[in-house]
């Protein structure tokens, strides 16, 4: 067996924000009806989190429920769970319609973290999203663009943030991201 | 530069966020239509100056279509609406009357 690796080998950025590739975790897409209980309530306690609301992430230790569409959640976990967490999901929803599919080598991830004001603006200036702590505040989860490709924000209870996106664009978001983070590019918006 | 609000997530997003998908309310004509109704549906379309009512995608977003309801000549959108409806609601064409009284829009005022 081969072994798995993230699309950048854990590439780092030290700038104004410090730009890091996640270490490789597990992700689950899950596909329902969010507003029926048989569902949500299968979800959650499998999760072992709330489930979260409208633009919301629910966050436990390693694990992440994020509200992806009004009928889609990404589970973020360790990767060693992944096969256990499917197999209990597939035993809570049977005979619920859904779909659990493992995509953890399907997406990248980044934390972007250190002073937030300089957390925020790296980001604002990639995203035609509000990053002010009044409209972003932690738990947000928000799928949006980044320069010019599709990716998904939330903020951490520590007030970090996580950023998602495909694994054929990682390089082209960890460098955007960088430049976006430079030290010497500061503009005091935050 | 167009501000819209995904009636799905509640995002008020601006125009490069979304794709606009044509024309809104089209009524489908098939097999068996008369020619003029197909080629109605084909080729026909709505180039108002005004209100006008089109079909938009949250493609970098939660990836649904909804509907909305705007101004081609001041931008200004006065409501986002869901894909399940077949016409615009009727708080809709509230919000509209109230802006541009009279209007009309294909069968709709």
């Amino acid at each position: 067996m081969s072994e798995p690796v993230t699309p950048l080998g854990g590439a780092v950025h030290e700038g104004a924000a410090r730009v890091a590739e996640m270490p490789r975790r597990g992700m689950i897409t899950l596909r329902g009806d969010l507003g029926d209980p048989a569902f949500s309530e299968a979800v959650a306690e499998v999760a072992g989190l709330a489930l979260p609301g409208r633009g919301r992430v629910s966050a436990e230790g390693e694990t992440r429920l994020g509200w992806m569409s009004p009928d889609e959640l990404i589970l973020m976990l360790p990767a060693p769970d992944v096969a256990a967490v499917l197999d209990r999901l597939a035993g809570a929803l049977g005979g619920v319609h859904h779909l659990a599919v493992e995509v953890t080598d399907a997406r990248a991830l980044f934390a972007v973290s250190g002073e937030p004001a300089a957390v925020r603006e790296s980001l604002a200036k990639l995203a035609p999203v509000d990053f002010s702590p009044a409209a972003f505040e932690p738990g947000t989860f928000r799928r949006s663009r980044l320069a010019q490709v599709p990716a998904a924000f939330w903020c951490e209870p520590d007030g970090s943030f996580g950023v998602m996106c495909f694994r054929s664009v990682a390089e082209y978001v960890f460098k955007a991201l960088s430049v976006s983070a430079a030290s010497d590019g500061r503009v005091g918006m935050f | 530069m167009l501000l819209l609000e995904c009636p799905y997530c509640g995002v008020a997003g601006e125009e490069t966020e979304f794709h606009g998908g044509g024309e809104a309310h089209l009524k489908r004509h098939g097999p068996e239509s008369s020619d003029a109704d197909f080629e109605g549906y084909l080729f026909h379309r709505e180039n108002p100056k005004g209100v006008h009512l089109e079909r938009w995608r949250h493609v970098n977003g939660c990836g649904k279509w909804f509907h909305a309801a705007r101004c081609t000549r001041t931008l200004e959108v006065f409501g986002t609406y869901t894909a399940q409806c077949s016409e615009p609601p009727q708080e809709i064409r509230d919000k509209i009357s109230a802006k541009r009284p009279g209007w009309t829009w294909r069968e709709f005022s």
